[in-house]
């Protein structure tokens, strides 16, 4: 016959201080895991909806990031007349060919400095990419002209962003004529403006670092592929969009779940080993009253059950304390650079409902590990001794 | 039997219990101490770069190259002892893109610049009897000879099992095409934050067939007569090119490197939190730990205090438990993470030199451990000390 589970709720309301120790004990490792898959998630949430899985980019073949692409403008040319790419509603293809470049820029309210991109567009073509909007209190770069408008992740974090500012490169100088925000996607964290101004200002005249355009019917993308590759004229490789990004985020979003695991599993060490302590504790105390249950022919097994579900309850509590304390870092925004594209991208953590769930299995699992040592003890003393009080 | 040995026979008491609190507050404070250790290798790859050396890089950003006629101007500057070239070249194991390792494409110039932080330990026999370029190893007669010719650092040799002589390729990405190497010599970093895991080739090779000749250099670096000049060449640097078409930044090469470091944002930040989130943990266990032990023993307590202990003593045996636990797994878990984790020449993937821990970060583990320890036994020790008698004696389990 099992232990009814209000014996052991009593128990946990008999030491409260010690189990709400461990509790907050086991919260701390549970929080500092999901703050990690927070961190990991936010990042590739904010790559992935970079890319639309309707676009396709052009990269030049052999290149891995944007900055070390190169895209002639014969070929752009070859591509974007191409019947596989969209047509918009003004006739002309749903097409941009992008300059790409990194510009070291000081930090805002802080001592260094980092990468921003500086992306050149073809404004003929901001389309392409869905939700551009322009922020109040600024406007779109007008195409032709010094101008550029800047992602609203940048404009928080680097200095000399503000609407006005002037961007230098090389020799030119360009004014900051708005911000911008694409829904919390990379793109918020890069600086754009005219590629046919940008291009020649940084010395990359008849030379793009990519190209992207909507294609005419997506599920085709491995047909395209094959034939865009194929072509000797292009020498490029043609990927979704969305993959591209996707594989831009793998470096670190592998390196921070990597870290991630490495801190919660020897911080789960240390929780494993309060939480054992504890059910030793309460235990030892109860001696007499588990002898007295086993007398009165409750199971060993029933006995070894009851503990584990007190030790597990005790953790889940802390998997519980551990959800609240990582839920207020959800939406916090951070920044890191990104080694794939050289370039710092600004996200927010992302506390996911995935996250939270994997934080309870991981209190889970700590409340069996720590308590089925102690809980087997409790199941195989022997009465007559116990009630001696040997 | 002294008061010491009262508190060590208390700790003998519940082994298992010692030993869980021990090990947890160990596995704690060697977390602490990894954590520590990131920081400290940061900060030791910022110390790579020396104050003495310049680089000059273009001023936008690294990724724009300078016009290879700046080196004669640069060479010219009064106080400039010689000028090196270095590019990142970005290849990928064609096998394996993920066996990430950094190459720089560098002229002749740039082994005499750095000289004094790599000591070539092993190199191919050249084909004919030459010099070397003025300031270089003569030890690198062969690999100055051959235009594919490579030097590897010995961790990279050894991790990719490659041997002297061997020829390897790259797939580049920056500079399209397969491209063959044949490794003509291994070094040594005698400057253990130099790292051994870079590839160097020669830039003739990259300009030739990479840039057609263009010649379009990455970072040139200063070896400069007078260090103390440092500042008054940069200035000079920077001021020559200030109107050219490539305006360029030059800085010491430890403020360059810094500028790396810089990059990874709030990184820093966020293991503090994480450090300081371990430390609270700890202090959870050790004083519930310590709870536990206060409550098992009150009327043992009682006994003591009837036998004359004062209550000072009685709350120094307590408070001294708590210590000792705390210190001992404390002193323990900073001690592995500094030999462990340097034993494992952990590199991050060749991003930073080999992991560090530096002593001061032991001491801090410790010392926090140990405060902890002080912490987390105030309360039961400030109980014990106040237990009147009578309800310590009263008292039924």
């Amino acid at each position: 016959m099992a232990i009814p589970i209000s014996y052991n709720l009593r128990n946990i309301q008999q030491r409260p201080v010690a189990t709400l120790t461990t509790a907050v004990g086991v919260g701390l490792t549970v929080s500092i895991f999901i703050g990690a898959l927070a961190l990991a998630a936010g990042f590739r949430a904010a790559l992935v909806s970079t890319g639309s899985p309707d676009n396709a980019i052009v990269l030049r073949k052999g290149a891995d990031s944007e900055i070390s692409s190169g895209v002639t403008r014969d070929a752009v040319n070859i591509i974007r007349s191409h019947p596989g790419v969209a047509i918009g509603p003004d006739g002309r293809p749903l097409a941009t060919a992008d300059v790409v470049v990194v510009v070291n820029k000081p930090r805002l309210g802080f001592k260094g400095s980092s990468n921003v991109t500086v992306r050149g567009v073809d404004p003929s073509s901001v389309s392409v990419r869905a939700n551009v909007s322009v922020l109040p209190g600024g406007r779109a770069f007008t195409p032709g002209t010094d101008e550029v408008m800047v992602g609203r992740r940048v404009a928080s974090r680097f200095a000399g962003c503000a609407v006005g500012d002037k961007v230098v490169l090389q020799d030119r100088s360009f004014t900051v004529v708005g911000h911008f925000t694409t829904g919390g996607s990379a793109f918020e964290s890069e600086i754009w403006g005219d590629a046919a101004v940008l291009g020649p200002a940084v010395g990359r005249e008849g030379v793009f670092q990519t190209a992207t355009f909507r294609m005419k019917d997506p599920a085709r993308f491995d047909a395209l592929k094959a034939e865009l590759e194929r072509d000797p004229r292009l020498q490029i490789q043609l990927k979704r969009e969305h993959d591209f990004y996707a594989e831009q985020s793998e470096l670190f979003v592998g390196l921070i779940t990597g870290i991630g695991v490495f801190i919660t599993l020897i911080m789960a060490i240390g929780a494993v080993f309060g939480a054992a302590n504890t059910m030793y504790a309460t235990i030892g105390s109860r001696t007499r009253e588990i002898a007295t249950l086993l007398v009165l022919g409750f199971r060993p097994g029933s006995i070894l059950l009851s503990f584990l579900i007190e030790s597990v309850f005790i953790c889940l509590l802390g998997g519980v304390i551990g959800c609240l304390l990582a839920l207020p870092i959800n939406g916090i925004a951070t920044s890191t650079t990104n080694f794939q594209s050289f370039s710092e991208v600004g996200f927010a953590f992302a506390v996911t409902p995935e996250a939270l769930m994997s934080g309870m299995v991981f209190s889970l699992l700590l409340g069996l590990v720590g308590g089925f040592f102690p809980a087997r003890r409790a199941a195989k003393q022997v009465p007559a001794r116990a009630l001696r009080g040997e | 039997m002294g008061l010491l040995g009262l508190v060590l026979v208390n700790l003998g008491r519940n082994k298992r219990r010692t030993i869980l609190t021990t090990a947890s507050v160990m596995v704690g404070v060697f977390l602490f101490c990894t954590l520590g250790g990131v920081l400290d290798t940061l900060q030791e790859s910022i110390k790579a770069g020396s104050m003495s050396r310049l680089v000059t890089r273009n001023k936008i950003s690294l990724i724009f190259p300078l016009p290879i006629a700046y080196r004669d101007r640069i060479a010219a500057i009064p106080g400039v002892k010689r000028v090196g070239i270095s590019n990142w070249f970005g290849g990928q194991d064609p096998k394996d893109p993920r066996n990430f390792f950094a190459q720089f494409a560098v002229d002749d110039e740039y082994f005499a610049v750095y000289r004094p932080d790599v000591e070539i330990v092993e190199a191919s026999a050249p084909q004919v009897q030459t010099g070397v370029p003025e300031g270089t190893d003569p030890k690198l007669a062969a690999f100055f000879q051959e235009q594919t010719a490579c030097v590897v650092g010995r961790k990279l040799m050894e991790k990719n099992h490659w041997t002297l002589g061997q020829t390897i390729s790259l797939s580049g990405t920056i500079y399209p095409g397969d491209w063959n190497y044949t490794i003509r010599a291994v070094y040594r970093a005698k400057n253990k934050s130099f790292g051994e895991e870079t590839m160097l080739f020669r830039f003739k090779y990259l300009d030739e067939r990479g840039m057609q000749g263009s010649s379009q250099v990455g970072i040139y670096v200063l070896e400069l007569s007078d260090p103390d000049r440092a500042p008054e060449v940069a200035k000079t640097v920077d001021a020559m090119f200030l109107n050219s078409s490539a305006a360029t930044l030059t800085e010491s090469e430890q403020a360059f490197q810094a500028g790396f470091v810089s990059m990874y944002g709030n990184v820093p930040f966020v293991l503090r939190v994480i450090g300081l989130a371990i430390v609270f943990a700890i202090l959870l266990v050790a004083a519930n730990t310590m709870m536990t032990a206060f409550r098992e023993r009150t009327a043992e307590i009682g006994v003591l205090k009837t036998l004359g202990f004062q209550d000072g003593t009685v709350f120094g045996l307590v408070l001294a438990e708590a210590a000792i636990i705390t210190l001992g797994g404390g002193a323990a878990g900073a001690l592995l993470a500094k030999f462990v984790i340097e034993g494992t020449g952990f590199n991050f993937g060749g991003f930073m030199p080999p992991m560090t821990v530096y002593w001061g970060t032991v001491l801090t583990g410790t010392g926090i451990a140990f405060l902890m320890g002080a912490a987390s036994g105030l309360l039961p020790a400030w109980r014990a000390a106040h237990l009147r008698i009578v309800d310590a004696l009263r008292r039924v389990d």
